[in-house]
């Protein structure tokens, strides 16, 4: 296991920069996700640790020794592709055993390894079958158990339940879960899944256009999210962002938009900075953080209802601000909505999240 | 569901009508299934009576004929192997890397070999093979049919490794396989059905070439098979129906037996890449 580190790291493809200037650390033993939606730079930043694209600039360290110039077959690491990637023309133990193969190992200690291995994933009965005579799933175990049939510095994922149904992909994600705090590997998965991130990871990198928005563990992310862009991608369904104007007096900050009544804040010296440049602020709140009130209380937004989903324990309730977007709660209720009601989702000011009019947060009184 | 009269008549007629058609095309095969065991063959259609061996005694008693069919065989396999091993490398090659222009490079290949394999470079052929001092070898053959085979191989392989994944050989040097290593364990076994192909086309090509070994080749110990039919014409110029049928009939078995092989061994049949 190492730690794995990007210096100034950028790649252009032609005139387009998938990576700009990124820098980042892994600790050994660290899970982490890199989370972002396509085209974000993700998966290249992924196949720069593998070796399988050279950055333009900068370096890249595996376990403290500067790696980015070398063949990927010398960087000791393992990789579950997102397609998997076995091999047609071989059965399932001669693919989790073809690591072992190049490494010159005897016929009898690589079908020994695999058979360990392969039972650990329970694909055990299934070794002498191909690829193409075995389900998702089990191709998805089979590149797992490639991966992990030699010891390695960094494992890394790209994407790898992607192609699973949902059920599996749950199945497999505790399963990974599992493996890697068992292991303490140092694991380093790409996914556009927020709650994929959020359930394996111990530190999230959440990018966007080829940067780095915010690196932190996923608790902060979904607690403190840098940016209104974390907060769109984070959390099911995102966080709601509204658009509001902002006036400030006396020590207080008065928030208006249209359908929003919220009490005034009480006013800091950082909000006065964004208010400087601009007085168009977003308040974001969560959905789980919104309930339905009757009447015309404080903190509430009221709009017309749009969709009323039932998840079977909870319902998204969404709620059509006409020009100015929709809003959704999250509730545990099974009130009978009809479509085009006015409905009243209140909130508690503890829960409400400031950006900037450039969508930086705005840290709150005491964080 | 009742058919109506008329409806009966007309798949009556348009069955009779579609035999009528299949016998047309039939004949030509039946007389070259018949002709080569009668010892009495003519041109027109007839069954043998008796069954006999005769006319193969007599191609086989043949030293020309035989050794044609064998000038055949090295040409042909010479040729193959050459436009195989080429082609695989060079279609990997221009699939796998980031060349610019290598698009390019392929189509205008193809345009250029489309004009060397027909007969209007015939004569620029002739002397530069001359000037190689080539002429009247089987090496001479070899590589102006590999030249003109070459760019079409190239393009099929191309177009079908290009299908084929990257992550197959990427993982493959992620677990620890050298570029070559990949290649040969993983890209070469999986890129095998489309060499298959390959393989088969550019020998069918060579084997049944009339036009290039009869203007490179002089003596009669090179001529190939296609060339030595000729040798079945009487000094008139009439064919002598009985040679010339069987050899035709032993002239033909190679491709089939090929065809035949290569549909049991693989089927023409692709490993497709795992769903996607």
């Amino acid at each position: 296991m190492a730690s794995v580190e990007f210096r100034s790291v950028t790649k252009s493809f032609g005139s387009f920069n998938a990576v700009s200037d990124v820098s980042f650390s892994i600790g050994d033993g660290e899970f982490v996700c890199l989370l972002g939606p396509s085209g974000c730079g993700k998966t290249t930043s992924l196949r720069m640790i593998a070796g399988l694209e050279t950055p333009t600039l900068g370096q890249v360290l595996i376990g403290g020794q500067d790696v980015t110039h070398y063949h990927p077959k010398d960087r000791q690491i393992s990789m579950v592709f997102q397609d998997y990637a076995l091999y047609p023309h071989m059965n399932l133990a001669d693919n989790i055993a073809y690591p072992l193969k190049v490494r010159g190992k005897s016929v009898s200690e690589r079908h020994g390894r695999a058979r360990e291995v392969a039972d650990v994933l329970k694909i055990g009965h299934l070794l002498d079958r191909l690829p193409s005579q075995i389900s998702g799933g089990q191709q998805q175990r089979t590149s797992l158990a490639r991966a992990l049939v030699y010891p390695s510095q960094v494992y890394l994922f790209d994407e790898p339940l992607s192609n699973l149904d949902a059920k599996l992909r749950l199945e497999a994600r505790g399963f990974l879960n599992h493996l890697q705090r068992d292991m303490g590997m140092t694991a380093v998965y790409v996914t556009h899944d927020q709650a994929e991130a959020m359930a394996l990871a111990t530190r999230i990198a959440v990018m966007d256009q080829g940067r780095i928005v915010q690196y932190a563990s996923p608790i902060e992310i979904y607690r403190l999210p840098a940016t209104t862009f974390v907060a769109n991608f984070v959390g099911n369904p995102p966080m709601n962002l509204v658009e509001v104007e902002a006036s400030h007096g006396n020590g207080s900050l008065q928030l208006r938009a249209d359908g929003l009544s919220i009490a005034p804040l009480p006013m800091t010296d950082v909000i006065g900075k964004a208010l400087a440049t601009s007085s168009k602020l977003t308040l974001g709140v969560r959905p789980e953080h919104l309930h339905i009130a009757q009447g015309s209380a404080p903190n509430t937004i009221t709009a017309a209802l749009f969709a009323n989903e039932n998840m079977g324990p909870e319902s998204l309730v969404t709620v059509d601000r006409a020009d100015a977007g929709r809003v959704t709660a999250r509730i545990f209720t099974d009130d009978h909505l009809q479509l085009g009601e006015t409905v009243t989702l209140a909130f508690s000011p503890e829960h409400v999240h400031l950006f900037n009019s450039k969508g930086d947060r705005i840290p709150a009184a005491g964080e | 569901m009742k058919l109506t009269l008329s409806a009966f008549v007309g798949r009556i007629a348009f069955s009779a009508l579609a035999a009528l058609i299949g016998a047309a095309f039939a004949l030509p095969l039946l007389w070259f299934l018949f002709a080569p065991f009668n010892a009495r063959a003519e041109l027109g259609l007839a069954l043998p009576d008796p069954w006999t061996l005769s006319n193969f005694v007599t191609v086989f008693g043949n030293n020309f004929a035989v050794q044609a069919l064998w000038n055949s065989l090295i040409q042909s396999v010479g040729g193959v192997i050459l436009v195989g091993a080429a082609a695989t490398l060079a279609a990997y090659a221009l699939s796998r890397s980031s060349l610019p222009g290598k698009g390019a490079v392929t189509y205008i290949l193809l345009l250029f070999s489309s004009v060397v394999s027909g007969s209007a470079a015939m004569v620029p052929i002739f002397l530069i093979v001359s000037a190689a001092g080539l002429i009247d070898t089987h090496l001479a053959v070899i590589l102006t049919f590999a030249g003109g085979l070459l760019p079409t191989a190239m393009f099929i392989l191309r177009d079908f490794i290009d299908s084929i994944p990257k992550s197959y050989e990427e993982s493959a040097m992620v677990a620890g396989a050298s570029p070559v290593q990949a290649f040969f364990d993983v890209a070469l076994p999986v890129i095998r059905p489309g060499i298959v192909v390959v393989v088969v086309w550019s020998f069918v090509n060579i084997w049944g070439s009339f036009l290039i070994p009869f203007i490179l080749l002089r003596s009669d110990d090179q001529m190939p098979a296609s060339v030595a039919i000729y040798s079945f014409y009487s000094e008139a110029g009439t064919p002598i129906v009985t040679l010339l049928a069987a050899y035709s009939l032993i002239y033909s078995l190679p491709v089939i037996v090929l065809y035949l092989f290569v549909s049991w061994k693989f089927g023409f049949r692709f490993f497709g890449g795992i769903k996607a």
